[in-house]
């Protein structure tokens, strides 16, 4: 199997004595869309400022398809498209500028650079801002500024560090689109985000990180499955002022149109649907209560954190 | 990277800084201009005509090579620390850390930026002082030799006060309390001959009095010191901050965490 990104025994300690990664290891796999979540502080950022070369590494390896950053860095980086955090270009800079010149850092010429960019700010809908300085760009448009320029080097894996915070949600979804269009030809990409819901619909594989471990790694399908029991908000035709009769599944009334059902996973929602329906309650429509991967997401992280504290 | 990759990335952080300073021209060229014409018409004209002449020249004559080398001193040194401590301050300094660029490109880049400034308000200042005296050439290759090298000097260690720069304040500490005495003290008024002989030999232990000497030997023709040795004075200065810029540069010294 070859890798686009291999992490062994990561450990990164700061020089004021605090340890944000605790020797992680991570390979994810070319072509993948892979999350890397954590709560604030768990080290997330940290891991991809390593990767990217921001942040000096105390102890382990990193590989970017299989080019060693000890040994290999400037391989690696040509590799390598970073959209980080924070806004972190120069915002007197028109918009154009500012993707040419990264072009240029990486040895592309001025003319093929200025192609580039057009066609990148064009598809990211920046092109009419392209003479404008970053610094009169709404907060959504900074964000596609800045993945325009992390891909004008056409890397192979493209790492993003919460993309989509503070952007409204029609533009998230006009961004994932456009990450799982690049991901389809071709494009790994590696992602951080706080919106459970992004890394759900959008990423293959999964690993969360907290304190500094890695807490899971696996394939967002067998995350999933780790649920148990899932919870629906069933909206109800008619108003209901006692609690329907159940068996096999637990339910409370939210108020007169709204019931909450939690079934187990090896239930199917049809019985459900089925033992209401046979009581004279009609269900108009249905919405999990919490994003599932939400729920796996704060199990594992108490549960880490509960370890932690057993030690 | 190629050789012909990294002449574009190199070539893309000089275009930068250009565009940079050029786009606020009226902060990076009009001001150092506008000092350097209040220094021509007080100290050359209105006090110079009562001070005679030194080194066998008029006071004018003697002070303009001083006064141009201040300008490229203070400005190369003003426009590597002022952006690449924006660069910092921005975060932009990690489109290049996160891009192949090898460090010593880097470093060339934001150089040959300071030299283009310094340079161009060189340039500038002897233009205008045409307006006030006539200039000789004596020298012209130890002129552009001297100015070429002073600037370099003085872009490294723009450089170096650029990466321990931790807020603004820092970016004009050095030029106001180091920078600024050591180059009204480096023989750009006078000529270490009239110092009492402690006073002379300490003025030796300044690095800008050789600048200065060897560039004013260029034009005039006359120096307070030996220029074969100036050379080597700037020559090994450049050595040492250039080395410095590097080891800083691959330790993340203040660029990486």
């Amino acid at each position: 199997m070859s890798y686009a990104l291999e992490i062994e025994q990561l450990q990164k300690t700061y020089d004021n004595g605090f340890t944000a990664l605790k020797g992680i290891s991570l390979q994810v796999e070319k072509g993948d869309f892979f999350a890397l979540l954590g709560p604030n502080g768990a080290g997330k950022s940290t891991t991809l400022g390593v990767v990217s070369s921001l942040v000096n590494k105390s102890q382990g390896k990193v590989r970017v398809f299989g080019h060693d950053l000890d040994i290999d860095l400037s391989k690696a980086k040509q590799l390598m498209g970073i959209v980080p955090q924070e806004f972190n270009f120069n915002r007197f800079e028109k918009v154009i500028d500012i993707v040419v010149q990264q072009a240029g850092y990486y040895g592309i010429p001025r003319g093929e650079a200025k192609a580039r960019a057009k066609q990148l700010l064009t598809q990211l809908g920046l092109w009419q801002q392209c003479h404008q300085a970053a610094s009169t760009l709404s907060g959504g448009m900074k964000r596609r500024l800045m993945i325009a320029r992390a891909l004008v080097h056409r890397p192979q894996l493209l790492i993003l560090d919460e993309p989509t915070a503070g952007v409204d949600i029609e533009l998230r979804r006009s961004m994932w689109e456009f990450l799982q269009q690049i991901n389809a030809q071709g494009t790994t990409i590696i992602l951080t985000t706080h919106y459970l819901e992004e890394a759900e619909s959008l990423c293959r594989n999964i690993a969360i990180i907290d304190h500094g471990h890695i807490v899971e790694d696996t394939s967002m399908q067998a995350l999933l499955r780790q649920l148990h029991t899932e919870t629906f908000i069933l909206d109800l035709a008619e108003a209901v002022h006692t609690l329907p009769q159940q068996t096999g599944y637990s339910a409370c009334l939210l108020n007169p149109h709204q019931l909450q059902v939690t079934i187990s996973r090896q239930q199917s929602l049809n019985e459900v649907f089925t033992a209401l329906s046979n009581m004279g309650v009609h269900v108009t429509s249905m919405r999990n209560k919490t994003n599932r991967l939400e729920e796996l997401f704060i199990d594992l992280v108490q549960n880490n954190q509960t370890g932690l504290r057993g030690v | 990277m190629t050789v012909a990759e990294i002449y574009i990335a190199w070539m893309t952080i000089v275009r930068k800084e250009i565009k940079r300073f050029m786009r606020i021209w009226v902060q990076t060229l009009i001001p150092p201009s506008i000092t350097m014409v209040l220094y021509f018409v007080i100290f050359g004209n209105l006090i110079g005509t009562r001070i005679g002449s030194m080194g066998g020249f008029d006071y004018m004559q003697f002070v303009v090579p001083g006064l141009i080398m201040m300008s490229v001193i203070t400005n190369s040194y003003g426009n590597v620390v002022s952006s690449f401590y924006s660069c910092k301050y921005q975060g932009n300094i990690e489109e290049m850390l996160v891009s192949p660029i090898p460090n010593w490109v880097i470093l060339a880049g934001y150089i040959t930026g300071g030299v283009a400034r310094g340079l161009a308000v060189g340039l500038i200042v002897t233009t205008l002082s045409l307006f006030f005296t006539n200039l000789n050439i004596h020298n012209f290759a130890i002129i552009v030799m001297v100015v070429l090298m002073t600037s370099i000097l003085f872009s490294l260690g723009g450089f170096i006060n650029a990466i321990y720069a931790n807020s603004f304040d820092d970016v004009s500490i050095i030029p106001t309390f180091v920078l600024t005495p050591l180059t009204y003290l480096g023989g750009v008024f006078y000529s270490i001959d009239l110092l009492p002989e402690f006073w002379g030999l300490v003025s030796q232990a300044n690095p800008i009095l050789y600048m200065v000497n060897a560039f004013r030997y260029g034009i005039l023709g006359v120096s307070d010191i030996d220029v074969g040795l100036a050379f080597v004075v700037i020559t090994v200065f450049i050595v040492v901050l250039f080395t410095y810029c590097m080891h800083l540069l691959n330790t993340g010294k203040g660029i990486r965490k």
